[in-house]
């Protein structure tokens, strides 16, 4: 699944053999994604009960504009393919290429957020006005939160794939791989929730 | 590819506390991390088992003399959450499945030994801060369901801190969780089937895939209610036009699942008592294994019987009724399973014997209350009484609590190398065993006849009944002692038990007792035959 260097095999202090095990950090880190899918899946549910059984109340307010939406999606599938090309890139270990792609993805995501707290100034509602109003912010902030994290986690990765003294080497490309499928795992569910909220 | 392991990350002897301050680091040693789990748990069983009394106190007088109405309600609600959180779930999953899966897989430690050690200390400051609310403005007063309006309505810090608390108490839950998945699937020692794990391996599988399942989604349903508490959304306020069925139907998607969290590792762990103590091989191994993963299956979409009052449409009702019913077809297998691993057994009366057999008897009785409240019809009448109470107490204390200790009483030698104090273990099972039964059998007649739980007063025509129940109650307070006084004594002074007193066969028996830090001197031995009692003697026939 992932290249890590084997050949520092270091000898047990009990026993004469060399161990080593398979790196299942990429596995547990699925399982992760698993459960955390989990919650955005109970969001949904809670959203689309509303939806089917809650009517809006007369005189509430609650429209949405694609605009906005439809442009962060945009930016997000992106972002997803340049992150693959940073993958590429410090597999054929141009990792000054590497970066660059990455502080891109990183900007990708950085406008995505701009665009959002835009779309949240502009809202003709706020958080507590309706239940609607109320599901919309719990469900992008909750999404907005999990992009917040996954800029951070490739800003710091894009600082350790530098030339001179980074550790991301196409040697070691498991604090890539795991960033990255984080980040298509953040965009699969922001087009999910794209669907589900603004064009359902 | 592969890692190498790093015995100085891992396992670095020199750097570790050593002795008893071990237990108070951040050690990364599975085995330390189970004894830490369970006597934190211990400890906290303790502090629940003391409001459990605090509530029978209570209710041995119709009127509420003991303590106000609304420290009732307080009291109610720790002692569930305390005993479910902080108890049952850590001890019966984070205990016993830290100290024994790596030994089950062959493996020298658990796959995350730093994920296992932060979702261990998740655990204490969480609960403290649980037990703490109560001196800051009263604890939370809406019971372990915290259903809205009434966690928005009661007051607000203790909500708080009771959410806070339980999020970082699922936290832990899942990374064990995940900790235990990756272990059994991807730590398997070379050479050793899925098909050939001990039973315990395959109850934590089931498990942990509930707890990632479904533990996220009450994370979520308990963000969104404490955005209702803090921020005043209406997501399960009626009043601001929200829906509190939504918030028992994502509850409940949590909450049924983490009935089978409690109850399936120990199905997985008196799988291991039995056949050591009857001298059998487990009866019926495979359909053992699918038996769990029917559980776990339909485990998942049984959550609406807890509902059937809150105005469920028919269609869901039949749905719901039907999907639990089935369940009792893959538990009545185990259940059959266990008396013929018993069946004809070379059964030896030892403490952890008496404690599976007790834990056989109740379980049989909690279940067959608990098909019986899948039933609508019946469930409209006894809902929210004190036949539920009964029900799953028999299922929880009955069944679940009674293996903790049938598990103490197993692999105490295996911990400390020192036997416990039989005579003092099956005085402490008699104890146990009559006033568990004497406590919650009457609560199924309070129950039919109408007495509803939850509340610190009652109908005076129960008080017979309450003060039996009650005096139950006190058996079960007074049980704890002889076995707090045998455990220290045996510590101290108990009879060395050797490598292997019970001659069983499961891996963890096949090293020294206690286990040296990374479990074997050598390599893992293959056990291709877990439970292969008296396979010799058949074979010279």
């Amino acid at each position: 699944m992932t290249t890590l260097d084997s050949s520092k095999e270091i000898q047990k202090n009990n026993s004469e053999v060399n161990e080593t095990h398979e790196d299942f950090r990429m596995f547990g880190l699925i399982t992760f994604l698993i459960a955390d899918g989990m919650t955005f899946a109970g969001f949904f549910a809670a959203y689309l009960t509303y939806k089917a059984v809650n009517p809006l109340p007369d005189g509430a307010i609650y429209e949405l504009e694609l605009p906005i939406p439809t442009l962060n999606t945009i930016l997000l599938l992106i972002s997803s393919a340049t992150f693959h090309k940073a993958g590429k890139a410090l597999l054929k270990d141009k990792n000054s290429d590497s970066q660059k792609w990455l502080f891109f993805t990183a900007f990708l995501g950085i406008i995505f957020l701009i665009c959002q707290l835009f779309e949240y100034f502009h809202l003709p509602f706020g958080l507590t006005d309706n239940l609607f109003a109320s599901t919309f912010y719990a469900l992008t902030g909750f999404h907005g939160l999990h992009v917040t994290l996954g800029t951070l986690m490739i800003l710091i990765i894009a600082w350790q794939s530098r030339i001179n003294g980074g550790r991301l080497t196409s040697q070691n490309m498991f604090p890539l791989e795991a960033v990255e499928l984080y980040w298509h795992f953040v965009d699969g569910i922001w087009v999910i929730l794209f669907i589900i909220l603004y064009l359902l | 590819m592969t890692i190498s392991i790093d015995p100085q990350k891992t396992n670095n002897e020199s750097l570790q506390p050593k002795g008893w301050l071990k237990y108070f680091s951040f050690s990364l040693d599975h085995k330390v991390i189970g004894i830490q789990y369970l006597v934190c748990g211990f400890l906290f069983y303790l502090i629940g088992g003391t409001l459990a009394s605090a509530i029978r106190i209570e209710l041995a007088s119709p009127m509420s003399d003991f303590m106000p109405r609304d420290v009732y309600n307080q009291v109610l609600t720790l002692h569930g959450t305390i005993m479910i959180f902080l108890w049952i779930v850590p001890v019966v999953n984070g205990a016993f499945g830290n100290y024994l899966i790596p030994f089950y897989v062959g493996a020298r430690d658990m796959a995350f030994p730093r994920l296992n050690a932060v979702a261990f200390w998740l655990i204490p400051p969480s609960g403290l801060m649980l037990v703490a609310s109560y001196f800051v403005e009263g604890a939370a007063q809406a019971g372990w369901t915290a259903y809205p309006p009434l966690s928005i309505t009661t007051p607000q810090s203790g909500q708080i801190i009771w959410i806070l608390s339980v999020l970082l108490l699922g936290g832990s839950s899942i990374f064990g969780g995940i900790n235990f998945i990756a272990t059994i699937i991807k730590l398997r020692r070379p050479g050793l089937k899925l098909m050939q794990l001990p039973m315990y391996c395959w109850a934590m599988l089931g498990t942990s895939l509930l707890v990632v399942l479904s533990t996220p989604v009450l994370a979520g349903t308990l963000i969104l209610l404490s955005f209702d508490i803090v921020a005043n959304t209406g997501f399960f306020n009626p009043v601001l036009g929200g829906n509190v069925v939504v918030y028992q139907h994502l509850f409940w998607f949590y909450s049924h699942p983490a009935v089978y969290i409690m109850v399936l590792p120990a199905f997985g762990l008196v799988s291991e008592i039995l056949p050591v103590h009857a001298r059998k091989p487990l009866f019926g191994y495979t359909t053992m294994v699918f038996s769990i993963m029917g559980i776990v299956v339909l485990g998942l979409v049984v959550w609406a019987h807890h509902m059937f009052t809150s105005g469920t449409p028919p269609w869901m009702r039949l749905f719901f009724t039907i999907a639990t019913a089935f369940i009792a077809v893959p538990t009545g297998i185990k259940f059959f399973n266990w008396v013929a691993t018993l069946w004809g057994g070379k059964i030896s009366i030892n403490s952890a014997m008496l404690f599976s057999c007790g834990f056989i008897i109740n379980f049989v009785f909690g279940g067959i209350t608990g098909v019986a409240l899948a039933q609508v019809p019946f469930d409209i009448h006894v809902h929210d009484t004190y036949f539920v109470v009964a029900h799953f107490h028999y299922i929880v204390y009955g069944g679940t609590v009674f293996i903790i200790f049938s598990s103490i009483y197993h692999w105490f030698p295996k911990v400390t190398g020192k036997m416990l104090n039989e005579k003092l273990g099956i005085l402490h099972f008699i104890i146990t065993f009559i006033g568990f039964n004497l406590c919650f059998a009457p609560q199924h007649w309070l129950g039919l006849n109408g007495m509803p739980r939850r509340v610190a007063e009652y109908d005076p025509q129960f008080q017979f009944v309450n003060q039996i129940s009650s005096l139950g109650a006190l058996l079960m307070a007074i049980s704890t002692i002889p076995f707090l006084i045998n455990v220290f004594l045996s510590v101290r002074n108990g009879k060395y038990a050797g490598d292997n007193p019970w001659n069983a066969l499961t891996p963890e028996w096949l090293t020294s007792s206690p286990p040296p830090v990374e479990n074997w001197e050598g390599e893992a031995p293959l056990v291709e035959e877990p439970y292969g009692y008296g396979k010799e003697i058949t074979e010279q026939k």
